[in-house]
């Protein structure tokens, strides 16, 4: 999987500015926080961005007491299509299969996140997969609270 | 045409024509984004047509070929300069907007380093303005940027207030093309002539960028008391790649390009014939239409306007409430980026343009908008809608069918609503 427009180009049948799956992930979000109740029980929260810069992401975590893996991720984003698709494909990567350990969470790298989601523009790289470290932010708040 | 196998042919064209035309219509693209670029007036393609093959010469060239090509530059010459109000020699044909603002600026500056070098502008100008200014930094010069009041506006006290015994030209844009407001470019032009007069000077010169302009304002140069005005043939349905620069008639200007004497010396290169063409018949047309258009976008607009400052909460209008273009509704929506609405609005066939950084090769959001008081939040949540020829109202109320809903969807995603 090439991080290159051009083959996000080539996925689609009308020309589109990213890949399908970030318009897939854009038009589709998985796992956001429709109501505040939803978040209630989790353990952690973290955030980072600033609206001054176009990009703002909270998100939220749930981790097993015992496995130290995470078994829920949920989010909010404010910003572009590669911003709110960045986090919501984050939320399937981190709780997938029974979902990372924290430790394996803490290392999750933005171009891993990018590769998923069948490359950015260049110019997106940087701006828009910021929940990777909001991630880091809300795991270091659990291990604050939980140690 | 008289076999009938070829006349059944044409049937069969015309009715496929017609069927591919009804399924278009079905998912009929409602462009609302006139201030970005226009279709073509397909009154001006068919009078670029003969000009591709038909008269393919070169204007320089003597015999016949060349001669008809000259005459088809001279008459769209002279039609533009009916329409301004001005004389064909005041003409200079340009490749847009881009090159008309910096053939403007940069060669006046660089013609008249000698007599000063400040020059007065707005925060609000079109980049190729500014992007001139900048440059002019570079070179020495010292530019005074006017901020505008929070709807946008410039004031004659202001430029009055800038003024320098070594200002040599000022730049104020005829209306802005992000948020629409109208600037009082014919009472600083008036300010700038008296000023001249009692100064018993040549300068300050006085320069316009009147490409969001054309076809809903007026354009005479003696009206407007400018130097230069610039014009852009692909913002008033004429070719791309094509506009004109107005320089009045004894102003010396340095060329940006050197080569052949083409356009008086100040712009050289073979003429784009089909486009220069192109150009002035589309601003024929344009100013034909300009009074009758112009009636009939304005309640459109304030249409919009209402029915989205009511309907979606925590909305605001950006730009003069009255004194803007008739054809710009620029608002930003509280918590919701202004790329994300931009692509979920292009999902359901409305092509619409943002004030955010997200769709631009800068980090920065619009610097219309900061100049005029928005927060970079507020900015990154703009949404600008221009309408044109095509627009109807069964358009607009497709928007504000949509658009409620794009923006509760995107404000349940943002963690800022």
């Amino acid at each position: 999987m090439s991080p290159s427009l051009s083959d996000g180009k080539k996925q689609t049948q009308t020309p589109w500015v990213y890949s399908d799956i970030v318009k897939n992930h854009f038009f589709h979000p998985r796992n956001f926080v429709k109501d505040d109740e939803e978040v209630k029980d989790y353990d952690a929260k973290g955030s980072y961005g600033s609206p001054a810069c176009g990009d703002e992401m909270h998100v939220w975590i749930k981790v097993d007491p015992h496995t130290k893996r995470i078994t829920g991720f949920k989010w909010r984003t404010f910003g572009c299509a590669s911003a709110i698709a960045a986090t919501s494909i984050t939320s399937e990567i981190v709780t997938k299969e029974g979902g990372m350990t924290l430790e394996e969470a803490k290392h999750l790298k933005p171009q891993t996140i990018i590769e998923h989601l069948g490359g950015l523009p260049d110019r997106k790289i940087h701006c828009s997969v910021l929940c990777d470290k909001a991630l880091l932010e809300a795991i270091n708040q659990y291990q604050k609270n939980y140690s | 045409m008289n076999c009938p196998c070829e006349k059944l042919a044409a049937i069969i064209k015309r009715v496929q024509r017609t069927l591919v035309g009804l399924s278009k219509k079905s998912t009929r693209l409602i462009y609302l984004d006139h201030a970005a670029t226009t279709p073509l007036d397909p009154r001006a393609e068919e009078a670029m047509h003969p000009y591709f093959q038909e008269v393919f010469g070169n204007p320089s060239s003597l015999y016949e070929q060349g001669v008809r090509a000259g005459q088809a530059v001279e008459q769209a010459r002279k039609n533009v300069a009916q329409i301004l109000g001005a004389l064909s020699e005041e003409i200079i044909f340009t490749s847009g907007g881009t090159e008309s603002d910096n053939l403007a600026i940069l060669g006046y500056a660089r013609a008249h380093a000698q007599e000063g070098k400040h020059l007065i502008t707005t925060a609000i100008e079109h980049h190729a303005v500014l992007g001139a200014m900048h440059q002019l930094e570079k070179e020495g010069f010292e530019v005074t940027y006017l901020f505008p009041d929070q709807d946008g506006r410039i004031s004659v006290e202001q430029v009055k207030g800038a003024l320098k015994p070594e200002t040599i030209l000022v730049s104020v844009m005829y209306a802005n093309n992000e948020i629409g407001t109208i600037e009082p470019v014919s009472e600083i032009g008036n300010l700038l002539q008296k000023y001249r007069q009692e100064t018993g000077k040549t300068f300050p010169v006085f320069h316009t960028d009147a490409c969001q302009a054309t076809g809903y304002l007026d354009l005479p140069v003696e009206k407007l008391h400018v130097d230069f005005l610039t014009l852009n043939g692909s913002k008033m349905y004429g070719p791309k790649g094509t506009g004109i620069l107005y320089r009045r008639r004894g102003i010396k200007l340095q060329p940006l390009w050197f080569g052949g004497s083409q356009e008086r010396n100040i712009r050289p290169g073979t003429e784009n014939v089909p486009g220069i063409v192109g150009f002035a018949k589309a601003l024929e047309i344009a100013e034909s239409l300009r009074t009758k258009e112009s009636e009939r976008l304005c309640p459109l607009r304030d249409f919009l306007i209402e029915q989205i400052l009511s309907s979606i909460p925590k909305s605001r209008l950006n730009g003069h409430p009255t004194t803007r273009l008739p054809n710009n509704i620029n608002i930003s929506f509280s918590g919701v980026e202004g790329e994300a609405m931009l692509l979920y609005l292009d999902h359901e066939g409305i092509a619409v343009s943002t004030g955010s950084a997200c769709t631009s090769q800068s980090l920065d959001p619009s610097h219309v908008l900061l100049a005029i008081g928005c927060s970079h939040e507020e900015a990154h949540s703009s949404l600008r809608f221009t309408l044109g020829r095509s627009t109807t109202k069964g358009d607009l109320e497709k928007v504000l069918h949509v658009l409620p809903k794009v923006i509760q969807k995107l404000r349940i995603l943002s963690p800022l609503a």
